[in-house]
């Protein structure tokens, strides 16, 4: 009896331990079956519970669209919550295969962290929301003003960097939630709200009253958003840029979830090859010929994504701006596949 | 005897008159308990005074102007001014913070009904349903076969737990720790930080006690650090360094890290209490103890500790009850569980409005009490009942 | 007794498996063997993984420059100062909370205990209402509610409360006019030693004088009279030219003066809040455990009532109160590391959060912090035991 208890308890125990050979990712997801996401703790938009309690949002989108390619189903995911600090050490032990956690592309992050960064799945920048009896119209009237942040981002160190820089004072008030940031704002704790543009959007259309509230035009730094995976896998890579690009270049060649099977008999080469039809461009990726084709069909192309989960519709209600196809003004672009 | 007939002597008993009215019924309660001085006169006045001040407010926020679920009430009822705690958000969001991310059972989903509610999550409420099974009789203390049910409770209810939830056995659909959440979560590491804690408390108290210096080192260094330390940093040392600790390419569930966290912390907390049972036996049983030959540790199976941790279950309940409470500073390091629920939930942008955040806190505040305070009236129970017999 | 002794010697020695001796030294050899070999494997896979992760370590990181910005410092701090200045800052936040914390706890602590027992009916409902609340609601959510309450309360900059002019306070915290004392302000604080000096001696001779003639002398209100008195007539003697620099509004908002921010004053108020709940039980348990015979000793002796809770009760209930206590104020000195949750920039949030995250030496800093807190429990814990010792009782 208690040699068997004992056995029991130590396979359970076993169970919730993983060993993941880092050299090849890909081979382990094709194994486990699922691909280990990590996301936010929760941002609106990004990642988040919708009404039946499964995560929803631009990021966890992403993630959708990298099983897509893998597994042709959009659920193989699993989804691991992280917070900004955790973030880093979840992807170093293996614990998560992918980050894609409103992430900003950094070059220190780039390189010191043995982190590579895929593609910028939206291009953010740092903006501040003031309350409009303010009479606040640019950062430069913000001298003295108390300034909620949330700590542990590139937030915190950039908004210290500009009120130094324009030898301003100032008052941060940090903390390690965003919501717990959001709410000291509303309160009128600080004068002054600063995080991400897409953010302040998205927090702002949560206030009972959003049109007391306005967003500065000026935007203070970069913050190009982008999903994460481990140096030295670069199949892995590859595949996880390619989800990106192919999405992208889905969008630039009209192809959405709707009209894929239609455009399977398109006669552009372009879009032959981006869905399978022409030459065998997922073999190099080791993933199957439809593999671009099977992330539309289940995910739908960049544009798609946007509207969904951040655009006009959404209570984010945040316009294309950068994030539009290069064709159309903005910085979103991908090489061609050929 | 004649003698006694006197005329000033009364020959029968005066009948009992009632007492005065001022010092009966309520007038003379309210006499004794609220005006028995000017002091004590002005304190009710001053405490009615607060009352007065505080409950009105408070009845109208959770009651009078509250928003509550029904027909046709929206998000736009809980943003009308004056509106008070909106409770149809907490009834929306119901399953999510009881749950989480618990799947759905998909052909229970598609029905109507009660049962068809209570079917959709089966296989977390049946694992509720085992548990206040095994745990009512366990604390119903007439109740015979403590041994079996502690057995079925400490040893085989985890084991029933860990695979009804996870699953991937018997046909059920593997659910993988991260998607557990909610309440669940909180409830998950409640139990599993009692079933670990008080049995290494145990053996950390005796260690403690031990006559071998080295044992006896180890335990106290071992007590002391954790106790000294709050318990966010060894989350954080949880999250964070547990990690490093483990060999190349090995990852550990990220619940399992925090539930080793936290039965850690508290085992020390455990052990003291513990301690404070033994000390408080006379030395004279373990010396009888030794003269019937029994070794350690039959003396202390037999002997020493069931009178020890009878004498000190009301602190191990109210470690039990710093536990469950303690187990909402896993929200800090990113865990589903009722806190942190209630935190996402409260961002959830379809029910945005200005008393979110404080009705969802409320509701978490009164599911956290219920149980706390449950256990703390058991505990209290437990005292009087074991007090008995030894008042001096 | 020679004969007795050898008779002992004469006893079965027992065999050598059997030797409790021998037992106990292989245990111990065993645990040892088994601590060392866990020590062992979790620093050659921490060594392996930091070099995998291509992560430098080491505690060098203190004398880089921090880059970041905290609102709330009892030193001066910027954007440039070292990471060691920031962990002091962190240091001295987490003790100023802490201290002023625990003062005011137990305070009210002492009171709310008191109060549970009282023989109003209402004020004893009502502090055990307080109690049964308080207790059971887990303190990170308290400290959530009570900052939102905190803000929705309290007005913004513009329409602040202020008092004398000087004293402001709305929901960025709390401003007062701070003293920008001159050389001749030392005069003042000579005085005050004085006066501390003379309360002592007023006590000493009020003590005399109770025991030889029975009259009693009011020492407290004696004393503190004296210590305000003394400076402030040495004060005005000395030309009373002390400045305060008042907070004015400026801008966004009130310029000069001290502040305390609004996290500082939620989390000081949660943790009051919290603590005072257990510290007044532990006070009513402590009086309960005073035997009643004590009570009416005191009243049949002609004591008043708050002479013999002071003077009878309080003085014996100490020696049960104070083991607990302890641990209570250790509770609320590890409960102030929350403070990250609301954005108060105690040690862990300023050190454990921030530094970490950018630096990332994770094993560095983890260490360090908990050798902090531990420090801060043994020197409460060895103060504590000094004044246990004190009012332990005397056994005759």
């Amino acid at each position: 009896m208690k040699n068997k208890i004992v056995t029991i308890a130590l396979s359970a125990a076993m169970g919730l331990m993983a060993t993941t050979a880092m050299a090849g990712t890909l081979e382990d997801v094709v194994a486990k079956g699922y691909v280990q996401c990590g996301v936010t703790t929760g941002v609106a938009g990004f990642a988040l519970p919708d009404a039946d309690n499964n995560w929803a949002g631009l990021d966890v989108d992403y993630c959708k669209a990298l099983a897509s390619a893998i597994f042709n189903d959009p659920d193989a995911v699993r989804y691991t919550p992280l917070n900004s600090s955790e973030r880093f050490a979840a992807m170093s032990s293996g614990e998560v295969d992918l980050l894609s956690r409103v992430t900003t592309w950094t070059m220190s992050r780039d390189t010191q962290l043995g982190m590579n960064f895929t593609g910028t799945m939206f291009y953010d920048g740092q903006g501040f929301m003031v309350r409009k009896d303010s009479g606040i119209t640019s950062p430069s009237e913000l001298s003295g003003a108390a300034v909620c942040i949330q700590t542990g981002t590139t937030t915190e160190l950039n908004a210290a960097d500009y009120f130094a820089a324009n030898n301003l004072e100032y008052n941060p008030v940090v903390f390690v939630d965003r919501d717990e940031v959001v709410k000291a704002y509303q309160d009128g704790r600080c004068d002054v709200y600063t995080t991400d543009a897409s953010g302040l959007a998205a927090n702002r259309s949560g206030f009972a009253d959003p049109s007391a509230h306005v967003i500065l035009d000026e935007i203070i730094s970069k913050e190009p958003l982008a999903p994460v995976v481990r140096q030295g896998d670069d199949t892995w890579f590859n595949i996880a840029r390619w989800t990106y690009f192919a999405l992208v270049n889905a969008e630039e060649l009209g192809i959405t979830s709707a009209n894929v099977d239609e455009m399977l008999g398109s006669d552009n080469p372009s879009v032959k090859r981006l869905l399978g039809v022409e030459g065998d461009f997922g073999a190099s990726l080791g993933l199957s010929k439809d593999w671009a084709y099977q992330i539309v069909k289940n995910v739908g192309n960049y544009g798609e994504i946007f509207e969904r989960n951040v655009g006009v519709n959404t209570p984010l209600a945040l316009e294309r701006g950068v994030n539009a196809l290069w064709t159309n003004g903005g910085l979103q672009y991908a090489p061609p596949i050929r | 005897m004649a003698k006694n007939n006197l005329a000033y002597v009364r020959t029968e008993i005066v009948p009992e008159s009632p007492a005065p009215d001022l010092s009966k019924g309520i007038i003379g309660w309210v006499k004794n308990n609220l005006f028995s001085s000017i002091s004590n006169s002005i304190m009710t006045i001053v405490g009615a005074m607060f009352l007065m001040w505080v409950l009105p407010p408070i009845y109208g926020f959770l009651f009078g102007n509250a928003v509550w679920p029904g027909e046709g009430v929206t998000v736009e009822d809980c943003r009308a001014k004056g509106a008070g705690a909106c409770w149809a958000y907490i009834d929306d969001r119901m399953t999510f913070f009881i749950y989480g991310f618990f799947p759905k059972d998909a052909y229970w989903v598609t029905q109507e009904g009660l049962i068809a509610s209570i079917m959709t999550y089966w296989r977390v409420n049946l694992v509720f349903a085992v548990g206040t099974l095994l745990l009512v009789p366990l604390m119903w203390p007439d109740l015979k076969y403590k041994l079996l049910n502690s057995i079925l409770f400490f040893v085989v209810y985890p084991v029933f737990v860990f695979f009804m939830l996870t699953g991937g056995v018997f046909g059920l659909e593997e659910v993988p720790t991260v998607k557990w959440g909610g309440l669940t979560v909180t409830l998950i590491i409640g139990l599993v930080g009692i079933v670990v804690s008080l049995p290494l408390g145990i053996v950390l108290a005796l260690g403690r006690q031990s006559k071998m210096p080295i044992i006896k080192t180890f335990c106290i260094m071992f007590i002391e650090v954790w106790r000294a330390v709050p318990l966010i940093t060894v989350l954080f040392m949880a999250s964070v360094m547990l990690p490093l600790f483990m060999p190349v390419g090995m990852t550990i569930d990220k619940l399992l890290r925090a539930l080793v966290g936290v039965s850690l912390f508290s085992a020390a907390y455990m052990a003291e209490v513990v301690r404070g049972g033994l000390q408080a036996l006379p030395k004279g049983q373990s010396e009888a103890a030794a003269s019937l030959g029994l070794n350690y540790w039959k003396s202390m199976g037999f002997i020493i500790l069931p009178q020890a941790l009878k004498h000190v279950i009301p602190g191990i309940v109210n470690s039990f009850i710093a536990l469950f409470k303690d187990t909402s500073l896993v929200a800090i390091v990113g865990i589903f569980d009722l806190l942190r629920a209630t935190q996402v939930a409260n961002l959830n942008l379809d029910w945005a409005s200005s008393n979110q955040a404080i009705t969802g806190y409320v509701f978490a505040a009164a599911i956290f009490w219920a149980f706390c305070f449950g256990m703390s009236r058991y505990s209290i129970m437990m005292e009087h009942r074991l007090d008995t017999g030894h008042k001096n | 007794m020679a004969d007795l002794r050898n008779n002992h010697n004469l006893a079965p020695k027992p065999s050598f498996f059997n030797d409790p001796k021998v037992r106990s030294i292989f245990y111990q050899l065993v645990v040892m063997a088994i601590i060392i070999a866990f020590v062992y494997v979790v620093a050659t896979n921490t060594a392996a993984n930091l070099a995998a992760q291509n992560k430098s370590t080491g505690f060098d990181f203190f004398l880089q420059p921090a880059s970041f910005d905290i609102n709330f410092t009892l030193i001066p701090f910027d954007r440039t100062s070292y990471y060691w200045e920031a962990f002091v800052v962190g240091m001295l936040n987490t003790l100023l909370v802490s201290v002023i914390g625990v003062i005011f706890a137990t305070l009210l602590g002492f009171m709310l205990g008191i109060a549970r027992l009282s023989n109003n009916w209402i004020i004893a409902k009502l502090a055990m209402v307080y109690v049964e609340i308080i207790r059971n609601v887990p303190l990170l959510l308290q400290l959530f509610f009570w900052y939102t309450v905190v803000l929705k309360a309290m007005p913004g900059v513009k329409n602040s409360f202020e008092w004398f002019g000087g004293f402001v306070l709305n929901n960025r915290g709390f401003s007062f006019p701070k003293p920008m004392p001159d050389e001749t302000f030392n005069l003042v604080f000579i005085a005050f030693f004085i006066a501390v000096i003379g309360a002592f001696a007023l006590k000493y001779w009020a003590r005399k004088r109770l025991e030889q003639t029975g009259n009693r002398f009011p020492v407290f209100w004696a004393s503190i009279g004296l210590l305000i008195a003394f400076p402030v007539v040495v004060w005005l003697i000395s030309g009373a030219n002390l400045a305060f620099e008042t907070p004015e509004l400026k801008g966004f908002n009130y310029k000069g003066g001290l502040t305390l921010p609004s996290e500082f004053l939620a989390l000081l108020f949660g943790l009051i809040i919290y603590t005072t709940a257990f510290i007044a039980e532990i006070v009513r348990s402590g009086i309960v455990a005073v035997d009643k015979g004590q009570t009416e000793a005191a009243q049949s002796l002609g004591l008043k009532d708050g002479d013999r809770l002071r003077l009878v009760i309080i003085p014996q209930a100490m020696r049960v109160i104070i083991p607990p206590l302890t641990s209570q104020f250790l509770n609320l000195t590890k409960n102030s590391s929350l403070a990250a949750a609301i954005g108060y920039p105690d040690l862990v949030s300023v050190f454990m959060q921030t530094t970490l995250n950018q630096t990332g030496r994770a094993v560095e800093i983890v260490f360090i912090t908990m050798m902090v807190y531990l420090t801060l429990s043994l020197i409460t814990s060895v103060f504590m035991n000094w004044y246990n010792a004190r009012v332990a009782m005397v056994e005759r």
